[in-house]
């Protein structure tokens, strides 16, 4: 897995390490069951504090895409890919929401929103 | 002109953040510990834990009182008040096993410089019943350090690694390093926080460092001890430590709105630097001041922390001054 630490991107690092853990596991690069590198061997490889990769895995477990597994190790949950996916799906849904009511209020009709939601879509890497 | 403000101690618990909440067994704790000189100098009292498993970073400028307190754990000087335990054992009580359980490195050579490599090895076999002649020699060749040199003619880096190589090498539990980086190249001071690193990475062992060269600590070191002018400014984790302030930058007409939530400023002639409380700099951004938010280096908290102007005078450590 590939995983690299940016100095100046101004993105914490436990930030950085969560988000590139998150795609591995969205595009399957990490499947279910597997184990995450040790938090200490990590830490060394990246050469940066035992407490902010701790501080990545734990946040990854609150949102269910890890578990840590005492005395063992850190492992990607089983379905925790599609968990990822179900959330983000309600997100876009939510925002769509805001967006469908404030393009009404705004009187724009919805063959204008598509166009600004696909100028949008594009911009999005 | 420079302002500071009185020190404010802010103490967080490492132990907490351990993945599946372990209470770990402190490798080092030093309670209300207090040292005065008769030159004025004074130390502490000072209060701080570092937990089994991380590498801790003692900072501050020089004359900040660093030294007197590593003198003070390893027991080179007498404190007047508090208590230190390494590894749970008191440091004065028990100082025999308590100095079995330590590996020291200071800035400059402890071994005679007129001994060869193998005497220096000699008198550390002596002194530890534990040491370990394989992992000794094992150390030094990856080092590249010759058995026949005399200590004198090592480079200074040398010299720290054999330090080092002597410290790792009679099965230390916390390795206390006293300014090990000054006056060494950036190859030998990576190779440092890398032998650092895999130390501590069993969880078994830790590492208390202090330092002036805060790039080393930047990414490496899980915790944060920061002493100035004698008194403990910081002790926690070095995110948290990162994470309490904002360098705030502006001109020099909102200077009057920053200053007073500022905890120390730098003003020059077209603006200023301010360092800030994290969470006080939303008032001044609320205010629709047009200023300038980033983020903070450790250099820059010590830097606006130690108001030269405002400051009392300095004094030099008392290891310094005899």
């Amino acid at each position: 897995m590939k995983l690299i630490i940016s100095s100046v991107s101004g993105e914490p690092i436990y930030e950085q390490i969560k988000r590139q853990i998150r795609e591995a596991v969205l595009n399957g690069e990490l499947k279910g069951g597997e184990a995450l590198p040790s938090l200490r061997k990590l830490a060394r490889e990246l050469r940066i504090s035992v407490l902010t990769v701790t501080r990545a895995y734990n946040e990854l477990a609150d949102e269910g895409i890890v578990v840590n597994v005492q005395g063992k190790g850190t492992f990607v949950a089983e379905k925790g890919d599609e968990r990822m996916k179900k959330k983000l799906t309600d997100q876009v849904r939510n925002a769509l929401r805001q967006v469908g009511a404030a393009a009404k209020a705004a009187d724009i009709p919805l063959i204008d929103l598509m166009d600004l939601l696909e100028t949008e879509y594009k911009k999005a890497k | 002109m420079m302002t500071q403000s009185s020190p404010t101690t802010v103490k967080s618990e490492a132990g907490n953040v351990a993945v599946g909440n372990v209470a770990e067994p402190m490798a080092l704790s030093v309670t209300d510990v207090a040292k005065s000189y008769g030159s004025g100098f004074s130390l502490g009292p000072v209060t701080f834990d570092l937990p089994m498993g991380y590498i801790m970073g003692l900072i501050g400028p020089n004359g900040a009182g660093k030294s007197t307190l590593i003198k003070l754990i390893l027991n080179m000087i007498h404190r007047d008040a508090g208590s230190i335990s390494v590894l749970d054992l008191d440091n004065i009580a028990d100082e025999v096993k308590v100095k079995e359980q330590l590996g020291v490195v200071f800035d400059s050579s402890y071994f005679s410089t007129y001994w060869t490599v193998k005497m220096a090895e000699e008198s550390m076999m002596a002194a530890y019943p534990t040491w370990n002649h394989a992992l000794f020699a094992d150390y030094l060749k990856q080092f590249g350090i010759d058995t026949k040199k005399k200590v004198k003619d090592l480079s200074r880096g040398m010299q720290m690694k054999l330090m080092l190589a002597a410290a790792l090498s009679h099965d230390a539990k916390l390795l206390i390093l006293d300014e090990p980086t000054s006056g060494l190249d950036v190859l030998a001071r990576d190779d440092l926080m890398d032998i650092l690193q895999r130390y501590i990475e069993d969880g078994q062992h830790s590492v208390l460092f202090s330092t002036h060269i805060t790039s080393d600590l930047e990414h490496a070191a899980d915790l944060i001890t920061y002493i100035t002018q004698g008194k403990l400014y910081f002790t926690g984790s070095k995110d948290e430590f990162d994470d309490a302030f904002r360098l705030v930058k502006g001109g020099p007409d909102e200077l009057d709105a920053v200053n007073p939530v500022a905890v120390g400023v730098r003003s020059y002639l077209t603006g200023f630097d301010a360092l800030v409380h994290t969470e006080r700099v939303n008032e001044l951004v609320q205010a629709d001041h047009e200023l300038h938010v980033e983020p903070v280096s450790i250099d820059d908290i010590i830097r606006l922390t130690n108001g030269r102007a405002a400051g009392p005078c300095r004094h030099e450590e008392g290891s310094k001054a005899r």
